[in-house]
């Protein structure tokens, strides 16, 4: 089956998905150390969201690996 | 007897762009595709990185468990630590409030003046020393410093204020009501 994009294109877009995959993780980084510091610190109202948003973050990374398997078969 | 390179594809490349036959022994036997090495590469290193995200995501979970878990727990019940008379002014008084595992220290800072703290430095859980004529609770492991009147930090690796054990007095005793955990 002949690819839809060159190589190069490929290439482009993988180093894309990789760049946003980095940035969520310092994203769900910062978001571990504040949320720790917060529970500890006896501030438990803003744990639930930010249990949230790293769930969602985990599954967009999960999301943009599964596309980069798909892009490269 | 001459190798045979018919089942190896066209998409094949070298690393340095001369023909397959020109290639040292261990490359003809294990060819390998550059571009395609790279893909396999960073392909390895997003999966590598999605674990770490799933990990993060695990400790996130996590931290809200143990956050539901202690609300559902509940205020902690007020508890005697010591008899007024039994402290001199600058004394300090070693407890554990509200479980045996949570130490705490209680300070007489002037004759109707009581402070207690989580005796436990915020920055690595080593126990913190009173210095009452300075002011200060100090961590001998990092020279943490804390200020006895509010807990706050003033130098040192602490970022954290010192947990602080609400006071009450109770036919003549000094009583805990209550740990309040503070982020700044």
């Amino acid at each position: 089956m002949k690819r839809r994009v060159s190589r190069d294109q490929l290439n482009t877009i993988i180093s894309g998905m990789l760049c946003v995959v980095l940035m969520l993780l310092v994203l769900q980084l910062w978001l571990l150390t504040a949320t720790m510091n917060a529970y500890l610190g006896g501030d438990h109202g803003v744990v639930a969201p930010a249990a949230a948003v790293g769930t969602i973050c985990f599954l967009l990374n999960f999301g943009l690996f599964w596309q980069m398997r798909r892009l490269e078969q | 007897m001459a190798e045979s390179h018919d089942d190896i594809p066209l998409s094949v490349l070298t690393p340095d762009g001369r023909p397959f036959e020109e290639q040292p022994k261990w490359r003809r036997d294990f060819p390998i595709d550059v571009p395609e090495d790279n893909h396999v590469a960073r392909r390895d290193f997003t999966k590598f990185m999605v674990l770490v995200s799933f990990a993060f995501a695990v400790g996130q979970c996590w931290i809200w468990l143990m956050s539901a878990w202690r609300r559902a727990r509940g205020t902690s019940a007020s508890r005697r630590i010591v008899a007024v008379a039994e402290v001199p002014v600058g004394g300090a008084v070693s407890f554990s409030y509200p479980n045996p595992h949570d130490a705490r220290v209680l300070v007489r800072t002037a004759a109707d003046d009581f402070v207690a703290y989580s005796s436990k430095c915020t920055h690595l859980s080593c126990a913190v020393i009173p210095d009452v004529t300075a002011g200060v609770l100090r961590c001998p492991c990092h020279h943490g410093l804390f200020d006895l009147a509010t807990g706050r930090p003033l130098a040192g690796p602490p970022r954290r204020p010192l947990p602080r054990v609400q006071l009450g007095r109770e036919q003549g005793y000094i009583v805990a009501l209550n740990v309040e955990e503070r982020t700044t």
